[in-house]
């Protein structure tokens, strides 16, 4: 019900301004004609882009074992089993708080305090289905300078959060 | 638009690789792609409404004494709050993004905006706190906004 009335808004929106666009137009109101315009460049690129990658994202998440990954990560799965960690998070889509339920899910089956924030931290930092987005609109060059950057630096905080939540005795509530 | 030509190009190989492998995984993908695509449209048309009145408004240089070049540290600041405030899909946050950078918004400010966007929850901190305690969260938040300071200092002294 509450996204009904969200999308219904939104759509209210959009059509209201597409009848103020239209009487900017007729009237020559040179702000409105200069909204009109921008409106045209970005829905042109926008339908001419955001399908295919949601197209390639679909047909990623149908081939990525995600279920496969899970099960290497292990209690003892040491680096490895941190790698699978990041390879999870990397083919994982959706918002930030998607990954704290998937996080409890992964604590639950015995992955290390460590993994848990190393998986929050990948989960940001980078993002295949997200990357496709990233390097569309902004580039190549900042998509993976972006993605060599932030990694470490989300490992590295991982690695103090994994230190500071043992010296505290960790539990993930909502057991 | 060549940049533009060689993702299509890429879809198209992708989708035809996929379809030589196996033709009904790759219809399933499709399927899956249209429905998030579809889940997202309102979100997508809200987003250039907004984005096509705003820049409409705002003149390119107050943009730029904001956002740009000279804002220096301000621009990073007014993006890293709004980055970590703000509740955008990734899929409608990068287009913003391209259309800033067209407008002359520097890497750095988009780099910061990005990445505490992702990273740095304020409205969603509440469902965070439940499930790694008010500390932890608090503590996850705030070195993740450090952390994506860093990033976009780095990333504009590099681009």
């Amino acid at each position: 019900m509450k996204r009904e009335i969200r999308v219904r808004t939104e759509y209210s929106i959009a059509a209201a301004f597409g009848l103020f666009i239209l009487l900017a137009l007729f009237l020559k109101w040179p702000v409105g004609q200069d909204m009109a315009r921008n409106f045209y460049e970005f829905s042109l690129r926008m339908i001419l882009l955001v399908p295919g990658i949601f197209i390639l994202i679909g047909i990623l998440d149908v081939w990525v074992p995600k279920e496969a990954i899970q099960k290497h990560i292990g209690e003892d799965s040491g680096v490895k089993g941190m790698l699978y960690v990041v390879l999870l998070a990397f083919f994982q889509g959706g918002p930030l708080y998607v990954a704290f339920p998937v996080a409890h899910l992964l604590w639950k089956k015995g992955c290390s305090v460590r993994n848990i924030f190393v998986y929050i931290g990948s989960f940001s930092a980078l993002k295949v289905p997200m990357v496709m987005f990233e390097i569309s609109f902004l580039g190549w060059r900042f998509s993976l300078l972006r993605a060599a950057v932030s990694l470490p630096v989300f490992l590295l905080v991982a690695e103090f959060m994994a230190r500071f939540v043992r010296r505290r005795g960790f539990a993930m509530s909502r057991m | 638009m060549g940049k533009d030509n060689y993702i299509l190009i890429a879809v198209a190989l992708v989708v035809l690789i996929s379809t030589i492998a196996d033709r009904s995984k790759t219809w399933e993908g499709v399927k899956r792609g249209a429905s998030m695509l579809r889940n997202l449209l309102p979100q997508f048309l809200l987003l250039i409404v907004l984005v096509s009145v705003f820049l409409g408004l705002i003149s390119r240089d107050t943009l730029a004494h904001l956002l740009g070049q000279e804002s220096g540290a301000l621009g990073v600041l007014i993006a890293a709050g709004l980055g970590s405030v703000a509740l955008i899909p990734g899929p409608v946050a990068f287009p913003l993004a391209g259309m800033l950078l067209e407008r002359g918004v520097p890497y750095a400010v988009l780099a910061v905006f990005v990445t505490t966007l992702m990273m740095v929850g304020v409205v969603t901190f509440p469902v965070e706190r439940e499930y790694l305690g008010t500390q932890t969260a608090l503590l996850r938040n705030l070195l993740s906004l450090a952390g994506a300071l860093f990033v976009g200092m780095v990333m504009g002294a590099l681009l």
